[in-house]
């Protein structure tokens, strides 16, 4: 393994125990017995075949796909933040392909069912492209603010077009049987995780092998320099990938619906699209660490409610953990950083 | 002083009988390798406005800097009103009563005039600043003038009116002593003469300005004295009316022939033999207005900054559009900046390399990167180039700048182009590097590519080229053949009027 990738490993690890002591810490303080609580938060994860597959690795499979669509945006410096907004916009398209194709081969059905997906996630982000690349708008706003007007879209489509035949509860009606993703007999986990997985091995190789992929990072890292000596129209790079970014969210928004919740409903998503550029950073935009930290963050959110379950202890604990683990990490980032820039920081600098 | 100038500034007579306000002596600074000031003098007495003239990189501004505070001086002593002081921080030498007013404006535009004025003094009323020598609020706002007054936002002023809101800004607080640099670089010349009208307000009043200026007219007609910078050291200093436009472009350009740098070079014409460069395509040529130039060229671009030479050297590039420019031929572009614009230093040498390449047969698979043959070809270069590197796989960031700038010409001449654009190729570099660049950028001229170089350094341009093209007001034209320093920079300043070629279209 190479210097940085055992580095950040190593960090990440770190980071990990140094949540796990802050949260034991509190529980202990809380008056919970900390030992129980944690004993509960893993076999809530990983206790369990069932565990394992139907809670930990279902919650992980739209963290790693949502994750790989903001580190897609990193990559290119762009900052997609409102992947919730896209995994809802896919959402609705999904479950409407989903009523409709009654009967359809399988296949046929979820393939419907997928593009519908990734044509609304991006959809969703091409305002925010247009608004940055014609006016200079920040794409952190522009994508933040549209997370509301989809939730809002949501809503009015459980409550009005895609409402329940029975008009009971603000929801859709389940989808077709053909536009159900299989899953693993005797679990929950679904056809899913290897859409996560392949989307994941695709993108590394895009990433690390492609003229697109390296384009992608020189405009995230230098986009002066990538205009003047690399002749790359960086607005085009940013836009597209701000584009395929959305796409994966709403691919994300429609696997959830195929493959767990069968229908659409408010709320649908517990912030996806946030925790998934936690799970991005964590991974450092690399496709391969996104599925790790995926992974990762799914087991704490399927622990969390195994704790509440067994220990009595509020899921939210686990979200401070989280919150303290990103931050452990990000210090370690820059406090690597002030050291490296300390050692680069010889005199040099010249007359300007 | 003479009596024509005492006419205009009756202030100024008596005053310099007197110890000067501010006296820098021995000033020395240097900047890595590059030596900026070599042991300059400076004195500004009170009522008198002081020119300070040279060319880019003489180190004037480096000078005013020292006197305000931003960089501190490697030798030498600064004296205010006869004491010896240290000026550690802007904020020191604001207490001093040295007040600098900057080229690029530094209000904020969404605050009104009241406001920025606020902030600049922590509150309007001078008095309590610096010993009542200032011009108080009231003084300050009756000066604000013509249509700004103190409630209109930064933003709605003009250029002229916000220039003169950042000097005002400087003597809100307290300043007695004023360095201005560059103040009429955007200014038109009735806002030129109204800004000389307010320096010679605040100079009657006791105040003392240093200018720092480019156009040789504005010394003449604003300045009691002037001193000339070259090369960091004092070339000219005297009364302003003993001057005239020759005389300083002669103090500020120097009368020798091309200088240093190219002592043994005669032999080095060959194209070197660790490097491959293919002679570009016969018949390349690049037009500029009605000059053309051949394959195996080296042209060198002189010119004073603002005169739209960066503009051309970008169209050259086909980073932009000029009318008038016309190239044939792969065109490969050396930007100044190496890391904003040249290379990108979070990445790899290989990866750079790339960058600048693109799609290379080499390495370029259909829409697949073979880095394995980008990076075998990256350590030849190093190799072929000298470049001290770990290897390829460093960052580029890490290297230091010569090294850089090897590896963005080895980078510029892999793509084999016919045209070969560079800025300042030898910037901030030690003197081998610099001797080593200019025997590879001779080698790829005579490779046959023609080589486009502009330096700020005249020196460099004239050691360097075959032929020297001057850009003056978005104007080029070509210095005759053998011209000397004296006749090339005097048509940079536009003194000497060298033979016109041609009109190259407007900005």
């Amino acid at each position: 393994m190479k210097g940085p990738a055992l580095r950040a490993l190593l960090t990440g690890t770190i980071a990990l125990l140094i949540g796990f002591a802050v949260l034991a810490m509190g529980l202990a303080a809380a008056g919970y017995d900390p030992v129980l609580a944690l004993g509960s938060l893993w076999r809530g994860a990983f206790g369990s075949w069932y565990a394992l597959t139907s809670a930990t690795l279902v919650r992980s499979i739209p963290l790693i796909i949502l994750g790989l669509g903001v580190a897609l945006g990193f990559r290119a410096g762009v900052f997609n933040i409102g992947a919730d907004g896209q995994f809802y916009a896919g959402a609705i398209a999904a479950t409407w392909v989903g009523l409709q194709v009654a009967g359809w081969p399988a296949f046929a059905a979820i393939g419907a069912v997928w593009i519908a997906a990734l044509v609304a996630g991006t959809f969703w982000i091409v305002v925010p492209v247009l608004l940055k690349v014609r006016f200079g708008v920040l794409e952190v706003i522009s994508t933040l603010l549209l997370n509301f007007v989809a939730e809002a879209m949501v809503s009015y489509a459980v409550t009005g077009p895609l409402m329940e035949a029975k008009r009971i509860y603000p929801q859709s009606d389940p989808v077709a049987a053909a536009a159900r993703l299989p899953a693993l007999s005797g679990s929950r986990l679904h056809l899913g995780i290897l859409v996560a997985l392949v989307l994941a091995v695709l993108l590394w190789w895009v990433f690390t092998r492609t003229a697109w992929g390296f384009r992608l990072r020189a405009v995230g890292l230098g986009p002066r320099a990538a205009e003047v000596s690399g002749r790359i129209s960086s607005r085009r790079v940013v836009a597209v990938a701000l584009l395929c970014s959305g796409a994966l969210a709403g691919l994300g928004g429609g696997v959830e619906i195929g493959g767990v919740t069968y229908a659409l409903f408010q709320n649908l998503s517990p912030g996806y699209g946030f925790s998934a550029i936690a799970v991005a950073l964590l991974a450092r935009n690399h496709p391969i660490g996104v599925v790790c930290t995926g992974l990762l963050f799914g087991a704490l959110e399927a622990g969390a409610q195994g704790m509440q379950r067994e220990a009595g202890v509020p899921a939210v604990a686990v979200q401070v953990t989280e919150a303290v683990i990103i931050l452990v990490i990000v210090l370690a980032e820059v406090l690597v950083r002030r050291a490296g820039t300390l050692r680069a920081s010889q005199p040099g600098t010249e007359e300007r | 002083m003479s009596g024509e100038r005492e006419h205009q500034h009756p202030a100024s007579s008596t005053k310099h009988l007197l110890s000067p306000l501010l006296e820098l002596r021995g000033i020395r600074k240097s900047f890595g390798p590059v030596r900026a000031v070599r042991g300059a003098d400076f004195s500004l007495a009170a009522g008198e406005v002081h020119a300070l003239v040279g060319e880019n990189g003489a180190g004037k501004s480096t000078l005013m800097h020292i006197a305000a505070g931003m960089v501190l001086p490697d030798a030498g002593t600064i004296q205010v009103n006869g004491r010896e002081v240290r000026v550690h921080s802007p904020r020191e030498a604001r207490e001093l009563g040295i007040g600098m007013v900057h080229q690029h404006f530094t209000s904020i535009p969404g605050l009104t005039v009241g406001e920025n004025l606020a902030l600049a003094v922590g509150r309007l009323d001078p008095s309590g600043h610096s010993g009542g020598t200032g011009w108080t609020a009231g003084q300050i706002e009756s000066r604000l003038a013509k249509g700004i007054d103190l409630r209109s936002p930064v933003h709605s002023l003009s250029v002229a009116q916000r220039q003169r809101l950042e000097i005002l800004k400087a003597l809100a607080t307290g300043a007695r002593i004023l360095l201005l640099d560059e103040p009429t670089a955007l200014l038109t010349p009735p806002e030129v003469e109204d800004l000389q009208g307010l320096i010679r307000e605040f100079v009657a009043s006791g105040g003392a300005v240093a200018l720092i200026t480019h156009k040789l007219r504005e010394v003449l007609g604003t300045s009691d004295r002037v001193t000339v910078l070259r090369r960091g050291i004092v070339s000219l200093r005297g009364a302003t009316t003993d001057q005239t436009e020759q005389s300083l472009a002669h103090a500020m350009i120097g009368a020798e022939r091309v200088a240093s740098s190219e002592a043994g070079s005669g032999e080095q014409r060959d194209p070197f033999a660790t490097l491959e460069v293919t002679a570009g395509a016969l018949g390349v040529t690049v037009g500029i207005g009605g000059i053309e130039l051949r394959a195996g060229e080296l042209a060198g671009i002189a010119a004073v900054e603002g005169n739209g030479h960066r503009e051309l050297l970008r169209a050259i590039a086909g980073l932009g559009a000029l009318p008038g420019v016309r190239v044939k031929g792969t065109v490969a572009f050396v930007p100044e900046d190496r890391t904003g614009e040249g290379l990108i230093g979070e990445l790899s040498l290989t990866e750079n390399l790339v960058l600048g390449l693109g799609a290379d047969p080499r390495w370029a698979r259909g829409a697949r990167l073979d880095w394995n043959a980008a990076r075998q070809r990256a350590s030849e270069l190093i190799e072929a180039f000298d470049i001290v590197a770990p290897g390829p796989d460093a960052r580029a960031g890490t290297l230091s700048g010569g090294n850089q700038q090897k590896l963005l010409l080895a980078r510029a001449l892999e793509g084999q182009p016919g045209v070969l654009v560079m800025e300042n190729p030898t910037r901030g570099l030690d003197v081998r590097t610099t001797d080593e660049m200019h025997r590879r950028l001779r080698g790829a001229a005579s490779a046959g590519v023609t080589v486009i170089v502009h330096s700020t350094d005249l020196d460099e341009v004239l050691a360097l080229a075959d032929r020297v093209l001057v850009v003056l007001r978005q104007e080029v034209r070509e210095a005759p053949r053998g011209a000397d320093r004296r006749l090339v920079g005097g048509m940079m300043l536009g003194v000497e009027h060298g033979q016109r070629s041609t009109v190259n279209g407007q900005r």
